[in-house]
């Protein structure tokens, strides 16, 4: 499966000794598609959980619930979307082989997964200053709500595996975005570009579900967007 | 090696969903984000979870049909879309009727009668 | 590299040549032989472990063991055989090498990622042996990095145990993790493989029952093993961050736990026996001389199985406090696995009926998984039974109904594709006669350890005691006994086929057995890239006891 990108004229796709390039795009797909399925089980051990436990506390969860900024969450909502957004204008740009445009909408892509990011760290450090987070001292006194332990850390465990997936989806476009840079997609492949596009939608997919989930149903204030 | 199945494409690669489409999913999913925000600020007890996950799911169906080309895809792919969700339908319904529908047992001492 | 790489007509054991070639091979025959090596170094020393409880055991009242000891020692064996041995045992072994050539392909659809699934396994064992080793002054640095000591709370990482005890539960359900991310990678591969990969004409049904029986496999692994993934990773998250999941003491249901423990867990068992359903299923045919009966049955019983699998899991719950509902929902659920799991017994039997039968040493395999796992499915409808199951719930009976469906089950499967297509992985043939002796001392050894268990399970022995009361005496020493000739068979059984693979001056034709599916119609042992061309399928493979062409005589 070697791939020697370096000339800047028209390629096709690599050569794969075992199957044609036809399989090899169609197999890459299904591949994907089965990882996402794993994805989406992962996230929904996370989920059964979230859901037992607001069943049980549902008054504290709802009162944990108003304590996150639903106004940063928001804006995270629209950031991934317009990531995917651009995720989806790209595969097409490289269905067309137009790599240039490719290499400029996965960039976009990529620079939103970093505004995510710096968001979530701002959301994280005021409710580190607050002193809500696992093992610290006001975590561990025995003062604090014990289900604000299920809450937060299921708050902090499924944004923590939610971000950590944005990383991992970022590197996924980066690699995209190198060989676009040399050129490399056609209309005959442009499998890198839609595996790692279809791996970034999960990531805001989940996101859809997890904003609302965690910000939206324990009736926060319109007054406090930002949080206190 | 495509003769045995049926589920590749005769030529070309996959199916291009054309950039207009996109723009309109795009707008469709801003609307819906305000929407679920704005429900979110009025209290309607306990159907505020319902309409935020209907929503949710309303986005998630656009992300996945147009974003991600499901509604382009063989049964196969659509298969494998589905079934980790039927399972975790299992899963939560696996405990739902366990914790919910437990009951306490009957205290050691309750007078005999 | 070297030029050696493009003689694709060389067999593939030596070409390319030299140790850098395998280390970093991406040959599917040759990646199954290195998880092959691995997982029965694990085999060994998990075996090892079950014969020191078993000496311990031997006798009433403490002999040379500590209870805690003694904890360690059985977390230790069920561990390294789920998670290290049986889960990958059949699928990553027998599986990588045959399912390309059974369905006429070049390789596995990702074999770079084939040769990663084997070196995340290799991680997560490393880490696993790490943990298991008991603290000592040497080494007390690992005792910095949270290796503080080995595993005391059973294979199942139960809460409250794995929250409270001191022992290096972190790292050991972080190996945990790693190996079931190696296993998601493998059974991922086999799908995308067995759908895109088939050969012109290998229709599905025409697909030989291994295939689909690795398919249903490949189902279970890619889509149950992230639940417990995070669950294990929900684990590391409770011990070291004290958020409040599984532990109630901080707010945690630590039934939720064994919820989502077993929704992966209960699957898990198909998966190690799915494969060895598959591998009888092949060598039924072959020596009866008889077309597999009910073939399409065989296949879509593979994929209920599994399917069903899915719903069942809380009948290892139910006398964890779930709620009277549910536990009735999963009995009655439960008795729906016995249905396709009996079409297979009834259709390898029918197979069997007034066939030509050789009683080979696979066939004796194949014939003894039979037998064993008719015991372990009956024994598993009693267990189902939520009368009775509250009874029979962590006694000697479960242990012994376990060991019969995975090691009379999978292991025996194992052993069965082991000697079947052992002229086909090396090229040579072993010896028969030590063959017939390695099974009956396994066949009798195994029963010899776990009737009586059975026995002392229903007389109300609990698992996981080191001791026990006078009165189980004699079936502890009869299962003793039992327990080492049943591990002298194995030593006996894979010294004989490990010694023919070195030294045997006997070769192997291409088809030993006249076998009519794809992976004998290649060279013994098969060249580099499986075949010279790709084959083209006309029929399907058991077509057996009718004239057929090229059949050696």
């Amino acid at each position: 499966m070697s791939s020697h990108s370096t000339a800047e004229n028209y390629q096709g796709p690599p050569h794969v000794h075992h199957m044609d390039a036809p399989t090899a795009y169609s197999a890459a797909k299904l591949g994907m598609w089965l990882f996402l399925a794993t994805e989406i089980l992962l996230f929904g051990g996370l989920f059964a959980a979230f859901a037992l436990f607001r069943w049980m506390y549902l008054e504290a969860f709802e009162h944990a619930s108003q304590q996150l900024a639903w106004g940063w969450g928001a804006l995270n909502t629209l950031v991934l979307l317009f990531s995917s957004f651009t995720a989806a204008m790209a595969v097409e740009a490289a269905q067309k082989g137009n790599n240039q445009r490719v290499f400029r909408l996965l960039a976009i892509t990529i620079g939103c997964g970093f505004i995510f990011l710096i968001i979530k760290f701002i959301e994280y450090r005021a409710k580190y200053v607050h002193g809500i987070w696992p093992s610290s001292a006001e975590w561990n006194d025995p003062q604090f709500n014990a289900h604000y332990k299920s809450f937060f850390g299921l708050y902090f465990c499924m944004t923590g595996l939610h971000a950590l997936h944005v990383i991992l989806g970022m590197g996924l476009l980066a690699w995209a975005l190198r060989k676009a840079r040399v050129n490399r997609y056609s209309k005959e492949y442009y499998t890198p570009v839609e595996v790692g596009a279809l791996y970034w939608h999960l990531v805001d997919l989940i996101w859809i579900y997890l904003f609302p989930l965690l910000y939206l149903v324990g009736h926060p204030s319109w007054h406090t967007p930002f949080g206190h | 090696m495509s003769h045995s199945h049926s589920d590749s494409h005769g030529q070309g690669l996959g199916h291009i969903v054309p950039a207009s489409i996109f723009k309109k999913v795009f707008a469709t999913l801003v609307f819906l984000t305000i929407v679920t925000v704005a429900v979110s600020l009025v209290d309607l007890g306990s159907m505020n979870i319902v309409v935020a996950m209907l929503v949710a799911s309303c986005k998630a169906l656009l992300v996945a049909l147009f974003f991600m080309h499901l509604k382009y895809e063989n049964p196969l792919t659509w298969v494998y879309a589905f079934f980790p969700i039927l399972l975790l339908a299992t899963l939560l319904g696996g405990v739902f009727i366990d914790n919910p529908m437990r009951h306490a047992p009957a205290p050691l001492s309750a007078p005999a009668k | 590299m070297s030029d050696t790489q493009h003689n694709t007509q060389g067999d593939y054991l030596h070409n390319p040549s030299g140790l850098w070639s395998w280390v970093t091979t991406t040959d599917h025959k040759r990646i199954g032989l290195m998880y092959l090596f691995t997982i029965l170094l694990f085999f060994f020393v998990a075996g090892i472990s079950a014969l020191i409880m078993r000496t311990e055991l031997a006798h009433a009242g403490p002999d040379f063991l500590k209870a805690q000891q003694y904890n360690v020692l059985f977390t230790l064996h069920g561990a390294l055989m789920i998670f290290l041995f049986i889960v990958p045992g059949i699928p990553a072994t027998l599986g990588n090498f045959l399912i390309p050539l059974m369905i006429g392909a070049k390789d596995v659809a990702f074999p770079r990622l084939n040769l990663l699934s084997y070196y995340i396994y290799v991680i997560g064992a490393i880490i696993a042996v790490i943990a298991v080793i008991p603290p000592v002054e040497t080494l007390s640095f690992l005792k910095s990095l949270g290796f503080t000591g080995p595993a005391d709370t059973g294979w199942t990482f139960y809460a409250p145990y794995s929250l409270d005890t001191g022992a290096a539960i972190p790292w050991m359900v972080f190996a945990a993790f790693v190996l079931g991310f190696s296993s998601i990678l493998t059974g991922l591969n086999f799908i995308v493989t067995i759908h895109k990969l088939r050969a012109p004409g290998m229709t599905w049904d025409r697909l030989p029952v291994f295939i689909w029986g690795s398919y249903a496999t490949a189902v279970i692994q890619t889509l149950a093993t992230p639940v417990v993934g995070i669950t294990l990773l929900l684990v590391i998250m409770e011990r070291l961050m004290g958020v409040g999941i599984f532990d109630a003491k901080l707010g945690g249901d630590p039934v939720l736990y064994e919820h989502m423990f077993w929704f992966y867990s209960h699957p898990v068992v198909y998966i190690m026996v799915l494969p060895a359903f598959g591998i009888v299923g092949e060598i039924i045919p072959v020596f009866s001389r008889k077309p597999l009966f009910g073939y399409k049955m065989v296949c879509y019983a593979s994929l209920a199985i599994a399917i069903v699998g899915f719903f069942v899991w809380a009948h290892h719950m139910f006398v964890a406090g779930i709620s009277d509902f549910s536990a009735i929902a999963f009995s009655v659920i439960t008795f729906g696995v016995a249905v396709p799991t009996a079409v297979k017994v009834f259709n390898w039997v029918s197979t069997m009926y007034k066939g030509s039968i050789s009683f080979t040493t696979p066939m004796l395999y194949a014939m003894g998984f039979v037998f064993l796992f008719m015991v372990a499915g009956t024994t598993g409808i009693f267990l189902a039974t939520l009368a009775v199951d509250v009874f029979y719930h962590d006694t000697y009976f479960v242990v012994a109904h376990f060991h019969y469906t995975i090691q009379g089950g999978a292991v025996i499967g194992l052993m069965a594709g082991l000697h079947f297509w052992f002229p086909k992985i090396t090229g040579k043939m072993y010896n028969e006669l030590a063959g017939k002796i390695g099974w009956v001392l396994v066949f009798a050894g195994f029963n010899l350890t776990f009737i009586p268990q059975f026995i002392l399970g229903m007389e109300g022995m609990p698992r996981r005691y080191f001791d026990y009361l006078p009165q189980f005496q004699p079936m502890h020493m009869l299962s003793t006994v039992g327990s080492f000739i049943n591990g002298f068979g194995y030593t006996f059984a894979l010294l004989n086929l490990f010694y023919a693979a070195m030294f045997s001056k006997v070769k192997a034709p291409a088809n030993p057995w006249n076998s009519l599916s794809l992976e004998w119609k290649t060279a013994s042992p098969p060249i580099t890239e499986n075949f010279a061309e790709t084959p083209i399928v006309t029929e399907g493979t058991y077509n057996y006891g009718r004239p057929v062409e090229g059949l050696a005589h």
